[in-house]
């Protein structure tokens, strides 16, 4: 059986997600023997492949690059799974957004500061208006919930994933768990 | 009061009316009085005076005539002309004229079908009696019925003359009356109370307030047979603050029904007693809801409640209570008066009677007018309105407020009756009749409605609360020009969700604009989703505004 | 007991159950081990129907019906959880959670909310409506409490607890729509409220982290609701 490939990318997030991911211990050596891992920020790969069978979201899409990413990922990917509660509600992240981003950047550059007050422009990635839930920016096919997902359910998900079933995570995890 | 009283106050009334040579009615109702109505009646007074006519020349303020467009109007008898657009500069004018050529350039014809394909039960006295006088209401047979059903009548032969009228309640739903009225007559408990719900708060709605200020005194007659036919002795009108002549009217018309003995304790020298109060809204929409209405009543805050038990088994204070809408209280003593039958034979045969429309939008006469029911919609927007103005085209017709829906030119022909409309998609309502024309942009018309369920709506329910908030929000993404083409199927499952799941008739029919618009005019979603064009070029699509930072 | 009530006999889900005639469907259901999810209803306060998940379907009627304020009826055949009400009631969880904000992860409540309990029994994983992120106050101002409106339902159980079993009537509701709110008093800070009697009924009532104690971080906010049914017994046995 011709090995599986697999993705894991984080935008607008904590790698929290991804901590838990690695939580699944020595079972990750089992999963090495069916996976091949083409992209992660936990390995080295810097161009995302053409065509991943299964990519794990962590995080809320909060900026422009954020956005770029996972259009160009979604089309390269046959599913796509939402890892986590900023992939799935924008979470932590959503905190800023019943305010203006001009409100939220003054907040934390400018009032609060002293000593070289500056709002970043260069080389940083700009702000959406709203952090959002990745399935609002592009269609996800699996939803993993949890602040992190526990290691368990992870793989649970991804086991079933490759038994080629969708996997039902109720009583397993929950958004905040 | 005896019969033989009531009857000479009436004769007094029509003998002082016929001293008078020529008769001069100037309207007073709301809408002339916002074109200064008022300053007119004054005027005209004042130059009776002057030209020392006072002897053969009545004059006096009315309610409503009907073509509120024209306001203010001033009718003159014997000679039968209808002058519009008065002004108190012309005061002189018009009284110079009598009995001989009427003043041709404010004449409005009235032979127009505006006139005569109306039929008048609910509003025969409007704008030929004085709604601030009883004597008036007597002389055109006011409390006639009130007094039959005391003397005649036992409670259960008032109720089955309603019953077999065919009268179905006119605040929207349509209900049978008899059998409501013979629900809360068999309900057990201490005390009854009969409500009349004057809330109209569907937008541009004013058929009940004019009602209340062109003939106060007939509600109340409706409402004492009701009681008298329940067994209630206290009466309610819930009546909007921002009605406050409708308001000043009907103290004055309690006030003098009291003291001529139609309104108190032992009405007629009969056992029968009943008292009314005024209560005030505060203009929530949800209050005319009947539950929520009762809670408003009783002082709490005005929130629908679960029903059953329904207001005629544990309404107000716990007790059976009758509630009415103002029209179909103003049907009930003409029901009495001219009976059962009478009343059934206008109509069609499962919607009796006639309706009271605010006839309003894209027509070249607007104003309140009442047609029999089943006169079919092509009628009454192409004769009685007069068709649409500006040589434009008619696109769509809307009914029952934010409660109903559009109705496209393909079914233009339908009979206006409760069953009709709503296979439509539609409803009757209580009365509101906005005609549209090809510069209506459909989803516009659908947010417009969707904006005023969303901030009308009380909060209690989630479906209703979050579900208009989200439909209106999805209308606005359509009209922005930033939703995709599966936004619409999505769009019609939150609108059924929100119509299966809500507690109240709110949320249950706030979806109905959005879905009889998706149902008759899904092209203009569509063009707006598809092409970011608005069909009727209506929406201006504003410039996308991905980044505020 | 009342000799006149009457015992009526009829189904849940093809189950034969028998309830008194003023017994509602969703008391029966309970006493049955039949779940139907509630989040307004509380045993022991005045249903007032308001959040809608109870909703059942019953056999030769299109119409839905909230269990938790329908009585039963002799005959009747209800339906707890057809596909039809599954997809209403994820909704009504995708609605409440997008209509406030809800960042389970911070929340005092987290883990102990009947909110997120009933996303997850009900296998809501994500919110397909937009999200509203509306801007809603914290009021800090009482000695012991704190309410956070980001989190708040509009369950109205506060409102009932207060003035049904404790008698102050200290909350009620203001505005309509999604403006509405809970409030102390005539709309004046909590810490002002002179009705208030401290008794943090509301606090332990309250399904979601709206009402905490003061000084409870994340997750910490357990609530402690059993009062509740002693208080009702004890009364119902004294009239
Ligand atoms: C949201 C809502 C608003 C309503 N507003 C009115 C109103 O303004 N006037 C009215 O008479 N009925 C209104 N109704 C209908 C009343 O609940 C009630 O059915 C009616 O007053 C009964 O009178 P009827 O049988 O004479 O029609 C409303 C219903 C709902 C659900
Ligand atoms: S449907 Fe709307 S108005 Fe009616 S109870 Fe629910 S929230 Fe209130
Ligand atoms: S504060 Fe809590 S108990 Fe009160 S209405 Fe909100 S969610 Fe319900
Ligand atoms: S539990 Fe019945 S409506 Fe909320």
């Amino acid at each position: 059986m011709s090995k599986i490939s697999f993705a894991t990318v984080w935008l607008d997030g904590c790698s929290g997600c991804h901590m838990s991911f690695l939580d699944i211990d020595q079972r990750l050596i089992e999963l090495a023997e069916k996976v091949d891992v083409v992209y992660s920020p936990l390995v080295d790969h810097k161009e995302f492949p053409l065509a991943v069978d299964v990519t794990l979201v962590e995080g809320a899409v909060s900026s422009d690059e954020d956005r770029e990413k996972i259009i160009n990922i979604r089309q390269k990917t046959k599913t796509l799974v939402s890892l986590g509660d900023c992939a799935l509600t924008a979470n932590v992240p959503s905190m800023r957004n019943p305010f203006l981003v001009k409100d939220v950047l003054d907040r934390a550059y400018m009032e609060n500061v002293t000593i070289n007050r500056q709002i970043p422009r260069e080389g940083v990635p700009r702000l959406l208006p709203y952090s959002r839930p990745v399935h609002e920016v592009v269609s996800v096919d699996v939803f993993i919930p949890g602040c992190p997902p526990p290691a368990d359910a992870i793989y649970f998900a991804l086991c079933e994933l490759l038994e080629g079933r969708m996997p039902d995570l109720t009583g397993k995890t929950r958004f905040g768990a | 009061m005896t019969p033989e009283e009531l009857y000479q106050i009436a004769e007094e009334e029509q003998e002082s009316l016929k001293r008078f040579h020529f008769r001069m009615f100037v309207c007073t109702a709301a809408g002339c009085l916002s074109s200064h109505g008022d300053s007119v009646l004054d005027a005209l007074k004042k130059e009776i005076k002057e030209a020392g006519r006072e002897e053969e020349c009545l004059c006096k303020g009315v309610g409503c005539m009907g073509l509120c467009s024209e306001g203010p109007l001033v009718f003159v008898e014997p000679d039968g002309v209808l002058y519009g657009k008065v002004k108190v500069e012309d005061a002189k004018e018009i009284v110079e004229s009598l009995g001989k050529e009427p003043v041709a350039r404010l004449v409005c014809p009235i032979d127009l079908p505006f006139f005569t394909r109306q039929k008048k039960v609910v509003l025969e006295n409007s704008g030929v009696i004085d709604p601030e006088r009883i004597e008036d209401y007597i002389a055109h047979s006011g409390y006639e019925a009130l007094v039959q059903a005391l003397t005649e009548m036992t409670p259960a032969e008032v109720i089955d003359g309603v019953f077999k009228s065919g009268l179905r309640g006119r605040g929207g739903a349509g209900y049978p009356t008899g059998l409501k009225w013979s629900t809360v007559s068999k309900g057990v408990g201490g005390a009854k109370y009969v409500i009349c719900n004057a809330d109209e708060g569907d937008p541009g709605a004013f058929m009940d307030r004019s009602v209340l200020e062109s003939d106060p005194h007939r509600v109340l007659e409706g409402m004492a047979i009701a009681a008298y036919a329940v067994g209630a002795s206290q009466g309610y009108i819930y009546v909007r603050a921002e009605y406050p002549l409708a308001i000043k009217r009907l103290q004055t018309a309690i006030r003098q029904a009291e003291r001529c003995g139609l309104l108190g304790n032992h009405i007629c020298n009969t056992t029968f007693s009943f008292q009314i109060n005024v209560r005030l809204g505060a203009g929530a929409f949800v209050c005319g809801e009947e539950t929520a209405l009762i809670a408003s009543i009783e002082g709490k805050r005005g929130q629908p409640r679960p029903r059953p038990p329904y207001p005629a088994e544990e309404g107000l204070w716990g007790c059976p209570t009758l509630i009415n809408n103002v029209e179909t209280f103003a049907n009930v003593p003409a029901i009495i008066r001219n009976g059962a039958e009478w009343f059934a034979a206008i109509g069609t045969e499962k919607s009796k009677g006639t309706k009271v429309f605010a006839l309003a939008g894209r027509v070249k006469h607007t104003g309140l007018i009442e047609v029999p029911m089943g006169i079919p919609l092509r009628d009454i927007i192409f004769e009685i309105g007069g068709g649409i103005p500006d040589e434009r085209n008619f696109k769509a017709v809307q009914t029952g407020g934010p409660s109903g829906g559009c109705i496209p030119k393909e079914h233009l022909d339908v009979p206006v009756d409760y069953d009709s409309l709503s296979q439509l998609g539609s409803i009757m309502g209580s009365g509101g009749m906005i005609v549209m024309d090809e510069s209506s942009c459909m989803v516009d018309v659908a947010r417009f409605f969707m904006e005023f369920c969303m901030t009308e709506s009380c909060g209690k329910c989630v479906p209703c609360r979050v579900g208009t908030a989200q439909i209106h929000d999805f209308l606005q993404k359509i009209i922005n020009g930033d939703a995709v083409p599966d936004d619409l199927e999505f769009l019609k499952k939150i609108c059924d969700m929100v119509k299966e799941t809500s507690l109240c008739g709110l949320g249950q029919t706030a979806p109905n604009p959005v879905l009889s618009t998706l149902r008759f005019f899904r092209d203009e979603y569509v063009n707006h989703i598809v092409n970011k064009e608005c069909t009727a070029g209506a929406c201006k699509v504003p410039a996308k505004q991905e980044v505020h930072s | 007991m009342n000799p006149s009530i009457r015992v009526k006999t009829f189904k849940i889900d093809d189950r034969d159950v028998s309830a008194r005639e003023d017994e509602t469907i969703l008391a029966v259901a309970r006493q049955n081990g039949i779940f139907i999810p509630s989040l307004c209803y509380m045993d022991g306060l005045t249903p007032i129907g308001a959040c809608r998940l109870c909703m059942v379907e019953i056999k030769g009627s299109t119409k839905l019906f909230a269990s938790c304020v329908t009585r039963v009826e002799e005959g009747i055949e209800v339906i707890t959880n057809s596909k039809r009400l599954q997809k209403y009631r994820l909704r009504i969880l995708e609605f409440l959670f997008s209509e406030r904000n809800h960042i389970c992860s911070v929340c005092v409540s987290n883990g102990h909310c009947e909110l997120q309990s009933m996303a997850d029994q009900l296998g809501l994983t994500h919110v397909r409506v937009p999200y509203r992120y509306p801007i809603q106050p914290v009021d800090a101002t009482h000695e012991r409490f704190v309410v956070d409106h980001n989190r708040c339902i509009l369950c109205a159980r506060c409102v009932r607890v207060c003035d049904e079993i404790e008698g102050a009537h200290t909350w009620d509701i203001m505005g309509r729509g999604v403006e509405a709110r809970v409030i102390t008093d005539l709309n004046k800070p909590w810490g002002e409220s002179e009705s208030c009697t401290n008794c943090s009924k509301c606090v332990h009532v309250c399904p979601t982290g709206a009402l905490s104690e003061k000084g409870k971080s994340t997750a910490e906010m357990k609530k402690k609701q059993q009062f509740l049914p002693y208080l009702t017994w004890i009364r119902e046995g004294r009239t």
